[in-house]
């Protein structure tokens, strides 16, 4: 089973109507028996993409290159793929061992071959004592071990899922969750994921891709990914940063100082990009911030607090400054409760320059 | 109602409030149901049991008399007129049966898959139910001056040299009655099979196409068993309907074909009502028959 195929997506565009631009031009690579999710908000084209690879939706230009296969005009069925869906489009008059089997008897495969093979898969799947039920008398977990039954029972070289646990409960989403991943290790094809969940993704992926409107913002290791977003947008979806931004006034050794439009400046690193004059944005943690007055000037302002909240652990200070919006500190509790802050009272904040992180500017 | 519901905790608020809800009278669940138990039973149970009771009186060519007497169906069921015009019925059954199927399936399947926004589907369904607006009669006699031996069909095709002579099998034949029987109730079948099948998850024909089945496969193992409910349902009203039809086989056949239903209606023009009775029970039964074994092949209460 475990003959994963590389997929290449080479500028792949996806286009409805004349105007209407799902995927943008993207070029991705992944790797023989990689996790991948593709990660965005509803509308950045992640699904489309799916759909692509898929055999689902038709390619408007590009190629996406399956192994050493161009599969770009090919049927689903003749891919090696293998997708399940969202909401797992089980078939409602067939029974779980039916609905697995369903692949192999459009095959031809003779009835107890198939019948023997599905069961087989939904023994692998821990589901076999449901077999001769109907999809309907079965929980959402239960559910969509069928479907992947379904799904690997054509031994794909890659499996595509359409957000596979966004119909979950809370905890049983947490649980497949371990369980895809087990599932893949274990199979080791690869798989290409589909969500909206940032920490699905980071849970999952060995390759996290992040697509806004159509085009890829940032591909790599969710820890590269969370550590230094690439741009703004990444920061600002993956939340867990505040993003500074402003136009360049200085230059020197250490690196820059941006000010804001309302007067407020910081200092940021230096990077290849940086050019007087011109906007630049820069990305702090949020649980790197201290309360308390800064040393240097530029690593830290004060601001008014608007909101606070308990995270259990840390507080959830949000504060606001001429200049700075939305500005966001996960303060200790501990260090919180050294000088509590009702909301309106000024806070002083500060961090150090090796936890700012320049963003590149956004493409589009 | 809201008025009411309103007006009562004001009516009874210088009581002492009660404990409880008062506990409905066990009787309360078939008073609920007496309205429709009221209307079932005066106009459908009681002329059914009149049917029945008649089929065993006697009668002579002026008067019927009570009686208990079984000659009306030993003379209905030992006369091979009966069982030939039986036959004859079952054959409409099943030709307009399997016509209005084909027809009705395929016109249900280009509104639920082929017309793709729901205004264009309700449009186009509202234009299928356009011949409604005119009575069956009419839309039967419409037929006449387009089939007739010098109908518009019959010139035409003369003129244009396809045929020499008239062709005589259009009107007033058997061809006529199905093609009338078609036309008055196909949209019966398109209306259950068109409910069904715009309810098919259309991720269900994705992952049908994933799993590699191609049109026909998907057609066969997915769109047909989920629009089975549907299918009988159509089934059931073409199948009664056809069952009971006389003024279709009639006037279309021009008094050359016969069927159960007319030779019912031809029996109390001649005042046997109670051999009239006889075969409306038997054909009754036949009726229940045909339901019942269409709903042991599709369950429908499961599937709605």
């Amino acid at each position: 089973m475990t003959n994963a195929a590389t997929i290449d997506l080479a500028s792949l565009t996806k286009k409805y109507g004349d105007d209407a631009v799902a995927v943008d031009s993207i070029s991705l690579k992944i790797k023989a028996g990689t996790y991948c999710c593709l990660l965005g908000p509803s509308g950045c084209g992640k699904t489309s993409t799916l759909r692509m690879i898929a055999g689902h939706e038709t390619v408007t230009s590009g190629d996406i290159r399956l192994g050493d296969v161009v599969v770009t005009d090919l049927p689903p069925a003749r891919r090696s793929t293998s997708m399940m869906f969202q909401s797992y489009a089980l078939f409602p008059h067939l029974d779980l061992v039916d609905n697995v089997a369903f692949s192999l008897k459009m095959k031809g495969v003779a009835k107890a071959e198939r019948r023997a093979r599905a069961l087989e898969m939904l023994k692998l799947m821990h589901i076999d004592q449901y077999a001769s039920r109907r999809p309907a008398q079965l929980s959402g977990g239960q559910q969509q071990r069928v479907a992947l039954a379904r799904a690997l029972i054509t031994s794909p070289q890659a499996l595509l899922l359409d957000e596979p646990l966004s119909a979950l409960d809370p905890f049983l989403k947490v649980r497949m969750r371990q369980e895809l991943k087990r599932l893949q290790r274990q199979l080791g094809v690869t798989f290409v994921h589909v969500t909206h969940s940032q920490e699905e993704a980071m849970a999952l992926a060995d390759l996290v891709v992040i697509m806004s409107d159509g085009r890829i913002e940032q591909a790599g290791e969710p820890r590269e990914i969370f550590h230094r977003p690439a741009t703004a947008f990444v920061a600002r979806f993956m939340g867990e940063h505040n993003v500074l931004s402003g136009k360049v006034t200085a230059l020197d050794g250490e690196g820059a100082v941006i000010a804001a439009p309302n007067g407020a400046s910081f200092r940021i690193p230096s990077a290849p990009h940086l050019a007087i004059g011109e906007p630049a944005e820069a990305a702090v943690r949020r649980d790197r911030i201290t309360i308390g007055e800064s040393a240097t000037p530029g690593l830290g302002f004060t601001g008014h607090v608007r909101n606070v909240e308990y995270r259990g652990g840390s507080m959830k200070v949000t504060l606001d400054a001429p200049g700075v919006e939305d500005f966001t500190v996960y303060a200790e509790e501990s260090a919180f409760d050294k000088a509590p802050h009702e909301i309106g009272q000024a806070v002083a904040l500060s961090w150090a320059l090796a936890d700012v992180h320049v963003l590149k500017p956004t493409a589009h | 109602m809201s008025v009411a519901a309103e007006a009562a905790p004001a009516a009874v608020s210088d009581a002492p409030a009660p404990k409880r809800r008062r506990r409905a009278p066990p009787f309360a669940p078939y008073l609920q149901a007496m309205p429709l138990g009221l209307i079932l039973g005066a106009f459908l149970l009681l002329p059914i049991a009149a049917i029945v009771i008649v089929s065993f009186w006697d009668y002579d060519s002026v008067q019927i008399y009570p009686a208990f007497v079984t000659l009306n169906y030993a003379e209905t069921l030992g006369s091979w007129v009966t069982w030939s015009t039986l036959l004859n019925t079952l054959k409409f059954v099943a030709i307009v049966w399997a016509i209005t199927l084909f027809v009705g399936f395929w016109v249900a399947y280009f509104l639920a898959f082929h017309v793709r926004t729901s205004k264009m589907q309700t449009l186009l369904f509202l234009v299928c139910t356009v011949p409604f607006l005119t009575s069956n009669i009419i839309r039967m006699i419409s037929w006449v001056p387009f089939l007739g031996r010098n109908g518009l069909l019959n010139s035409a095709l003369v003129e244009a040299g396809i045929v020499p002579a008239p062709l005589e099998f259009l009107l007033f034949s058997e061809f006529a009655v199905v093609l009338a029987m078609v036309h008055l109730y196909s949209l019966f079948m398109v209306t259950p099979i068109f409910n069904t099948l715009v309810r098919i998850d259309r991720s269900l024909i994705e992952a049908a196409r994933d799993a590699g089945a191609n049109g026909f496969q998907i057609l066969w193992n997915v769109i047909i068993p989920l629009a089975k409910p549907g299918i009988a349902i159509g089934s059931i009203f073409v199948i009664t309907l056809v069952l009971g039809d006389f003024i279709t086989v009639r006037f279309m056949s021009g008094g050359q074909s016969a069927s159960m239903g007319l030779m019912i209606a031809n029996q109390i023009s001649l005042l046997q009502y109670p051999a009239a009775a006889a075969n409306a029970v038997a054909l009754l039964v036949l009726v229940l028959i045909m339901m019942a074994a269409i709903l042991r092949i599709v369950d429908i209460r499961k599937e709605l």
